[in-house]
C-alpha cells in the first residue's frame, strides 16, 4: 500500500490536477483510502490508471456499502490495485441519497475496466446505484422482475418464523 | 387335515406384537405392510377363498375379486414396488453445497449403485426421483417446480440437506424457506451438508415408501403421541379422524411393549 | 480467439438457452447461446439462481456466526472464504495470531486447494468426456474429507477458522495422516496425469481452445490458475504473502499460450505445490497456543469454565453479543484456488458487521467466458466453462 506520506502526496496532486476531487484521505490497518466526489469519479480512475508513477492498472474490486444512518448515505469502493509494485488503494465515492423514487447516480467506469461490468450490476441489483453508461444496466442476482433494493440497510431481512410444536397449526403449509 | 376331518379348523395366530384392538382401523403393528388384513374374521374369509381357488371351486365374480384382492392387489403391487424402488433413476440435480455430497455418492466409497440409483439421468423426462441438494433461491423456484412438473409419474423428490428442507441457516428474502413450500417431498434428509451416508439412509427411507411400508412419522417414533396442540390443551381442536388416529396409537402405545423404535434406519 | 464480431442480419442465427438445469454447467450457471451452426457468435451468462443473500445476512449476526454463512459462498473451498473474513477482521481488530495457527491454517488452506482441484478435474474431465477420472479424484477427495472430519469434526464447512487462530488444536494422529497422505498424493497426481496428459482426445479437444491475450484477461479482471495459464505471473501467496507463505519454499507454475491444455496443467502443477507446502508446514509445526489468548474476543478454553467466574462471564458475553470491533472498514484479498478472494468488512462499533462483501474469483471470472467462447463451437463452450471452473455459489453469494 502506498504508506501514509505517499497517500497525501497521492491526494495532493490529484487535487492539483482534478480540481475538487478528494474530499478526504484515510489510512487505517495499513490501507490507503481517498474519499472522492462522486461527479470526478471518472477522471480520478482515468488518472489513476494512466499516470506514470501511479499505474493502477488493476481494479480488483467494486463494491457498495450502504452507511446508513451515517452521511453520505453510500459509499461506492473501487480497489485498485498496482501489479508491479503490489499496491494497492482504495478510491471511495461518497453518494449521497437523492430520496424518494430517485436512485442515486454515479458514472460507470466500464471504458477504463472492462472487469466493472458484472460488479456494477451488482451494485445496482443490491442497492439500486445506476451507473450512467453502463453498456446492460440490468438486474443480475436477482430475478429481473424483482422490485426493491435488498442490501440497502432498510430492507428487511425477510425469511420466517421457525416452525415448532406450539405454533405448527399457524404456520400455513404448501397445500394450505 | 382340515380337508379330510369336518369339525377340525386351522387357525393362524398373529405372532408379532400380540395385542391389537378390535376393529380400529389403523391398529397395525407399524412394520406389517399395508395389505394385512385388519381382522381376524377378513383374514379367515380370505383363508376360505384361497382354498377354493386352490380347489378349482371359485369361477365368476369371486374368482375375480379375490385375483385382484389376494394377487394383484398385493403381490403385484409389492412385486412392482420392489421394482420400483431398486432401480430409482435419480436427476443429476445438485444446486449447492450438498450437491458436492450427492457426486461423492455415486463414487465407489458410498456407492448408490448398490441400491440400484447409479443410472443418473440428466433429462426429467427419464428419472424418476429429483434430489434437492442446496438451497433453492427464488429465483431457481419456479425453475425446480417446472423440472419437477416434467418428470413423469411415479416419481419422488428428496430435500436434501438442511437448505431445501427448510431454508436452512438462510432466513432471508432471496431462499425459499423449504422446498416443499412449491413441491411436495417425500424424504427430507438433515444435514449441513448431511454425510453421503445420511443421505443414503434417506434414501432407503424412499426405497422403502416406494415399497408401501412407510417409516413411522416422527410422533409414533418417537413416542411423542400427546404432543400435538389440541392434545396439550392448546387452542385448536382435532378432527374426528384426527381423535380416532390419536386414540388408536395412544392404545398402541399405552400397552408399553411394540413402541416403534428404531427399524433398523 | 479474437473480439466479438459484429452480427450481420442475414446469418442463420439460433438462440438458445443452456441451463440453468443442465449436465454441463457447474452448478445453476444459465447461458443464452447464439449459435451459428455450431460456432458460437453471442454469449451472454445469466447468474443469480443461487443467490443466497449471505452478505446481507450477515449484517445480522455478530462476527463469529458469519464465519458458517460465508463459508458456504463458494462451497468447494469454504476454508478460503472463512481466513479472507477473519484476515479482514483480524486486521480490524490489528491481531496477530499465534504461529501455530498460521501454519495450522496454511496446512488447511493448501488441502483446501487440492480438494477443489480434485473437484475441479473430477468434473471437468467428466465434461470432456472422461468419466472414470470422477472416480479417481473423488477418491483422493474423500481422503482430504477424512482429515478436515478428523481435524473438525465435520467433513465441508467446518468453521474451523475462528477471529484469533483456529478453533480448536489437531488431535493426535492427525500429523502422522496428513504426512501419509503427502506421501501417496503425488503418485496419485502422476495417475491423473497418466490419464489425461497425452490422450489424444483430450488435447484435441482443449489445444488452442478458449485463448484470450494476457492483457485482456487482466482488463476483465480475471486472476486465478486463468491467469497464470496465460503467462501473467501473478499470485497472492508470493506477491502479499499472509499467514505463513512466506516462509514456504513453493514455485507458482505459469502457462504460454493459455488455452484449455494449459489451464489444466497449471492446476495440476498447483496440486504438487500444494501437496509440498503442506508437507513443509507440517514438518516445521511450530509449538504454542493455536488460539490468541485475548479473552475479549477469543472463547476461554473450556475447562476454566467450571473453575473461574471471569471466564465464565467472558464466555457469556461473547456467545450471547458477540465481541466489538471498533469502528473502520478494511479489503483484505487472499488467492483462493479460482483466484483473488476478497473481503470486504465494513464494521460500525456493534458487535454485528455493517458490511460484509465478497470479492468472488468467479463471478468476475465469468466475464472471461464470452471472449473464450465466441468463435469457437459450442462443445468448446463447454469445454471453456470447464476449464474456467466457476462455482456458482460464489458467483450468486
Amino acid at each position: 500500500m502506498p504508506d501514509a506520506p505517499g497517500l497525501e502526496l497521492i491526494a495532493q496532486e490529484l487535487n492539483a490536477t482534478i480540481d475538487g476531487a478528494v474530499l478526504d484521505t484515510y489510512f487505517e490497518h495499513e490501507q490507503a483510502a481517498l474519499v472522492v466526489s462522486p461527479d470526478r469519479i471518472l477522471d480520478t480512475l482515468r488518472w489513476l490508471r494512466d499516470t506514470p508513477g501511479q499505474e493502477y492498472h488493476f481494479l480488483s474490486s467494486l463494491h457498495a456499502a450502504d452507511y446508513l444512518p451515517g452521511e453520505p448515505r453510500f459509499g461506492v469502493h473501487y480497489e485498485l490495485l498496482c501489479m508491479p509494485r503490489v499496491e494497492r488503494l482504495r478510491v471511495k465515492a461518497a453518494l449521497p441519497d437523492p430520496g424518494g423514487e430517485e436512485l442515486p447516480e454515479l458514472d460507470s467506469c466500464v471504458k477504463l475496466f472492462p472487469t466493472a461490468e458484472f460488479q456494477e450490476r451488482e451494485a445496482y441489483d443490491l442497492f439500486g446505484i445506476a451507473f450512467r453508461g453502463h453498456p446492460d444496466l440490468r438486474r443480475i442476482l436477482m430475478p429481473e422482475d424483482y422490485v426493491g433494493w435488498p442490501q440497502r440497510r432498510d430492507f428487511p431481512m425477510g425469511g420466517e418464523p421457525v416452525l415448532y410444536t406450539h405454533n405448527e397449526v399457524e404456520m400455513p403449509r404448501w397445500w394450505e | 387335515m382340515a380337508q379330510g376331518c369336518a369339525g377340525l379348523e386351522v387357525r393362524r395366530e398373529k405372532l408379532r406384537g400380540g395385542r391389537r384392538p378390535e376393529g380400529a382401523p389403523s391398529g397395525r403393528s407399524p412394520r406389517a405392510p399395508l395389505d394385512e388384513p385388519a381382522t381376524p374374521e377378513e383374514f379367515r374369509a380370505r383363508q376360505l377363498r384361497a382354498r377354493d381357488l386352490l380347489r378349482g371351486d371359485l369361477e365368476g365374480r369371486e374368482l375375480e375379486r379375490h385375483v385382484e384382492e389376494a394377487v394383484v392387489a398385493t403381490r403385484f403391487e409389492r412385486a412392482l414396488g420392489w421394482a420400483r424402488a431398486n432401480s430409482v433413476f435419480p436427476l443429476t440435480f445438485g444446486l449447492a453445497c450438498c450437491a458436492i455430497e450427492m457426486i461423492s455418492l455415486v463414487t465407489p466409497r458410498y456407492d448408490i449403485a448398490r441400491f440400484g440409483a447409479e443410472n443418473m439421468r440428466a433429462s426429467p423426462r427419464q428419472a424418476d426421483l429429483l434430489i434437492l441438494s442446496g438451497r433453492v433461491s427464488i429465483k431457481m423456484a419456479p425453475v425446480v417446480r417446472r423440472i419437477y412438473d416434467q418428470m413423469l409419474e411415479p416419481k419422488w423428490a428428496i430435500a436434501m440437506g438442511a437448505c431445501s428442507s427448510s431454508g436452512g441457516m438462510f432466513a432471508n428474502y432471496a431462499v425459499v424457506q423449504g422446498a416443499d413450500k412449491f413441491m411436495p417431498v417425500d424424504v427430507h434428509v438433515p444435514g449441513c451438508p448431511p454425510r453421503p451416508e445420511a443421505l443414503i439412509s434417506g434414501f432407503n427411507k424412499l426405497q422403502r415408501k416406494i415399497q408401501g411400508n412407510p417409516d413411522p412419522g416422527w410422533r409414533q417414533r418417537y413416542n411423542a403421541i400427546g404432543t400435538e396442540e389440541w392434545a396439550r390443551g392448546g387452542a385448536t381442536e382435532p378432527t374426528q379422524e384426527e381423535r380416532d388416529a390419536y386414540t388408536a396409537a395412544r392404545e398402541l402405545t399405552r400397552e408399553g411393549s411394540s413402541s416403534p423404535g428404531s427399524d433398523g434406519a | 480467439m479474437s473480439a466479438v464480431e459484429e452480427l450481420q442480419p442475414e446469418h442463420e442465427l439460433l438462440t438458445i438457452n443452456f441451463g440453468p438445469h443442465h449436465p454441463a454447467t457447474h452448478g445453476v450457471l444459465r447461458v443464452m447461446v447464439t449459435l451459428e451452426g455450431e460456432v458460437v457468435r453471442d454469449l451472454k451468462p445469466i447468474v443469480g439462481y443461487l443467490h443466497t443473500g449471505i452478505e446481507k445476512n450477515c449484517e445480522d449476526k455478530s462476527y463469529w456466526k458469519v464465519i458458517p454463512f460465508v463459508e458456504r459462498m463458494d462451497y468447494v473451498s469454504f476454508f478460503f472464504q472463512m481466513q479472507a473474513f477473519c484476515g479482514a477482521v483480524e486486521r480490524l481488530l490489528d491481531m496477530e495470531i499465534p504461529d501455530r495457527a498460521k501454519y495450522l491454517r496454511v496446512i488447511h488452506l493448501e488441502l483446501n486447494r487440492l480438494h477443489s482441484h480434485l473437484v475441479w478435474l473430477g468434473t471437468s474431465a467428466l465434461d470432456v468426456g472422461a468419466m472414470s477420472v470422477l472416480f479417481y479424484c473423488f477418491r483422493e477427495r474423500d481422503k482430504v474429507l477424512d482429515l478436515f472430519e478428523m481435524s473438525s469434526g465435520q467433513r465441508m464447512h467446518t468453521r474451523y477458522f475462528q477471529v484469533g487462530g483456529v478453533i480448536e488444536d489437531i488431535p493426535v494422529g492427525w500429523a502422522r495422516r496428513v504426512r501419509e497422505f503427502c506421501a501417496e498424493m503425488p503418485t496419485r497426481i502422476d495417475q491423473y496425469e497418466a490419464i489425461l496428459d497425452r490422450n489424444e482426445i483430450f488435447l484435441n479437444r482443449t489445444r488452442n481452445v478458449g485463448v484470450v491475450p494476457r492483457e485482456r484477461l487482466l482488463e476483465l479482471g480475471v486472476t486465478g490458475p486463468l491467469l497464470r495459464a496465460a503467462g501473467e505471473p501473478w499470485d497472492l501467496r508470493k506477491a502479499s504473502p499472509c499467514l505463513s507463505y512466506a516462509d514456504f519454499d513453493f514455485k507458482v507454475p505459469i502457462g504460454t499460450v493459455g488455452d484449455g491444455y494449459d489451464r489444466y496443467r497449471v492446476r495440476l502443477a498447483e496440486m504438487r505445490e500444494s501437496v509440498r507446502i503442506i508437507e513443509q508446514a507440517i514438518e516445521g509445526l511450530p509449538d504454542g497456543p493455536h488460539i490468541l489468548d485475548d479473552r475479549k474476543y477469543v472463547l476461554p478454553p473450556r475447562d476454566e469454565l467450571s473453575t473461574s467466574m471471569e471466564a465464565l462471564i467472558h464466555h457469556f458475553k461473547l456467545v450471547t453479543e458477540g465481541f466489538r470491533v471498533p469502528p473502520g472498514e478494511t479489503y483484505h484479498s487472499i488467492e483462493g484456488p479460482r483466484g483473488e478472494l476478497g473481503c470486504f468488512v465494513v464494521a460500525d462499533g456493534s458487535a454485528k458487521p455493517a458490511r460484509v462483501h465478497f470479492r468472488d474469483s468467479s463471478f468476475v471470472n465469468l466475464q472471461a467466458l464470452r471472449e473464450m467462447s465466441v468463435g469457437g463451437y459450442v462443445a468448446d463452450m463447454i469445454q471453456n466453462l470447464a476449464m474456467l471452473d466457476p462455482i456458482l455459489g460464489g458467483v450468486d453469494r
